[in-house]
């Protein structure tokens, strides 16, 4: 049964795997998001689905167990924030390499190293240009509301399994911990049969199945990374998600995700009031970054500011999509400091129409 | 071999005494002359057999010397990252506890990067048996030591010996697992005579058919050689485990449903 509930972003997600008919859930404590684990362990969802839920002995040991229960084409997730996020990557690059789904939710924290446990934006590279060894992709969703960390834990395991790739929910410590309400869809029942490829025992009608990342074979491996690369190219034609708002007239372009593009929403109200013609873009898929509407766009508009609670990562995907159509500015807070919405107003009218410098 | 016996003799079923298991495949093996790692596979294969699971069994690869064994296997196989088998073998386990679930791991992998993934597994208890091959040095990448190198023991990383003072004492893990309540059987064999080979088999065998009383975890190790790391030839590597090898790692059964054995 559908309900409306009022709820923590990390509980949303719990939540939302049980409903969405995931198999098991393996975690590692890490602040800001142990809420998973712990809304989970208090939920006993082995007495309402069937769902398995483990405490691991490290983030490398979680990330391997969805490895092994991916292998058996279960619906396995695991959460972690930064720094834990870091230790499987290791885990992340082999589930690519063999062509596994799973989820994996990032409730990024500052950084780098142990930072701090504030929320920020920081993980974007480490997300969208693989994270681990070798040439793989995240499919990575960006949520910007409790609503949309429970959507995109069915989204992402439907990307996940319709590729055969790790799907990654990149949300920051805000996002999880802030408490908003949301409708939580009705469950939708556990898979009962399993894609050809798992490895759920060797019957006599079949050959038997593989799940390895290794082949010693210099051509052979070539033509597996081209394939890849297919499946990539594919995401970038058909999956782009993004959001915009107020930007047929704009002039001015925020190019914000998450917790930034919330800030931004009400950014671009406060520069309009100043008169100057601001709208938002928000992607809500991180990759494939919506390259295109940028694309698009970048010959009206008269600048763009990406907005990044970091140093500047995504302003490298916003200044490849314009390719020099348009000037590219870029806005950060760091450490664990959310921008407001007037700060960046000012960032915007100063950066593009003079003023005061901000740099 | 009975000198009588004619070439027409020996085709005869009653004379076999040896075949290829069917779960075994029809590829080459890529293990050196000698090695321990094929007869492994092989028992593993026999057992799987004469159990008749090849249907409901998933075993977990390794890194290192064994990571191909899904090549050599006819069943369902994962290949891990370093260490890491334990840790998808309990996923496995828990998410199809009907089946019957291994990991065939080497000394570096699972006693050097992979010990805590195999502390926790044998910690928990979980469900699955560990083969672990204990050969002394990393063959796959050329004879490097290894947590199970014994003192003074050249490697291409102890060229003049492992000198415990500066590199550390070889690491009993068998014997530390031995200790952890989840595990229900823990077993030390090899492979390097028709003897060993048969308590391995038996060893092996119990692993598996553990896993059907849901009591904790089985460790199976079989003291191995390698020839090629160890700069010997298969005859010497074998004579050289016995005299060397076995004093550290003794063979024998070191905890039998879930009860240590007395030392005397």
């Amino acid at each position: 049964m559908k309900e409306l509930k009022l709820m923590k972003g990390n509980e949303a997600i719990a939540e939302a795997a049980i409903r969405a008919g995931a198999d098991g859930y393996f975690g590692y404590p890490i602040t800001p998001q142990s809420e998973v684990l712990e809304y989970l362990m208090a939920e006993k969802p082995h007495e309402r689905t069937g769902m398995i839920v483990l405490q691991a002995e490290s983030e490398i040991a979680a990330i391997n167990m969805v490895y092994g229960g991916a292998a058996c084409g279960r619906k396995v997730f695991t959460s972690s924030s930064s720094p834990g996020i870091s230790l499987k990557q290791e885990g992340l690059s082999y589930i690519a390499g063999a062509e596994l789904p799973c989820l994996v939710v990032n409730v990024v924290r500052g950084g780098p190293g142990l930072g701090t446990i504030q929320p920020a934006q920081s993980d974007y590279f480490q997300a969208t240009k693989g994270g681990g060894h070798g040439d793989y992709r995240l499919i990575v969703l960006a949520p910007a509301s409790v609503q949309e960390m429970a959507d995109f834990v069915e989204l992402g395991f439907d990307l996940a399994f319709k590729y055969r790739n790790p799907a990654m929910i990149l949300t920051d410590g805000a996002l999880g911990q802030m408490m908003e309400k949301v409708w939580l869809r009705e469950h939708k029942p556990r898979m009962t049969e399993f894609p050809a490829w798992a490895t759920t025992g060797k019957t006599p009608d079949r050959e038997r199945n593989i799940i390895t990342s290794l082949d010693l074979d210099s051509a052979r491996q070539e033509e597996f990374n081209l394939k890849l690369q297919a499946k990539y190219n594919k995401m970038g034609e058909e999956e782009v998600r993004y959001e915009m708002t107020d930007c047929d007239d704009a002039e001015f372009l925020l190019v914000a995700y998450g917790t930034s593009a919330r800030i931004c929403q009400k950014a671009v109200q406060l520069a309009r009031k100043k008169g100057i013609r601001a709208g938002l873009l928000r992607p809500i898929t991180l990759f494939p970054f919506p390259k295109k509407p940028l694309k698009e766009m970048a010959s009206r508009l008269k600048g763009i500011l990406s907005v990044e609670m970091s140093t500047g990562q995504m302003v490298e995907d916003v200044l490849l999509a314009v390719n020099g159509q348009v000037r590219v500015e870029h806005y950060g807070r760091m450490g664990g400091i959310i921008p407001s919405p007037d700060e960046i107003a000012d960032v915007l009218e100063h950066k593009f129409t003079g003023g005061k410098n901000y740099e | 071999m009975n000198d009588n016996l004619s070439n027409a003799d020996i085709v005869k079923c009653e004379n076999l005494v040896y075949k290829r298991s069917p779960v075994m495949t029809d590829n080459v093996m890529h293990y050196c002359p000698g090695c321990g790692h094929g007869t492994a596979h092989q028992i593993i294969a026999e057992v799987i057999e004469e159990m008749d699971i090849q249907a409901e069994t998933i075993g977990i690869t390794p890194v290192g010397c064994a990571v191909l064994m899904y090549n050599y296997l006819d069943i369902d196989m994962q290949e891990a990252a370093h260490g890491r088998a334990p840790a998808l073998a309990t996923a496995v386990k828990r998410l199809m506890p009907e089946k019957y679930v291994f990991t065939y791991q080497g000394d570096g992998d699972l006693a050097a990067i992979g010990t805590a993934e195999t502390i926790h597994a044998c910690n928990r208890g979980e469900n699955i048996a560990i083969f672990f091959i204990n050969n002394g040095i990393y063959g796959m990448t050329g004879g490097q030591m290894a947590p199970t190198t014994l003192p003074n023991m050249r490697s291409s990383t102890s060229p003049y010996g492992r000198d415990v003072e500066m590199m550390g004492n070889p690491l009993r893990i068998t014997e530390l697992v031995a200790q952890l309540p989840g595990t229900y059987y823990v077993t030390r064999q090899a492979v390097h005579t028709p003897t060993y080979v048969r308590k391995t088999k038996k060893a092996v065998r119990r692993a598996f058919e553990n896993q059907k009383l849901k009591k904790g975890l089985s460790l199976v190790e079989i003291v191995s050689n390698c020839n090629s790391g160890w700069k010997m030839s298969p005859v010497q590597a074998n004579k050289w485990m016995v005299d060397n090898m076995f004093p550290f790692y003794p063979p024998g059964d070191i905890k039998l449903e879930g009860k240590m054995l007395s030392k005397d």
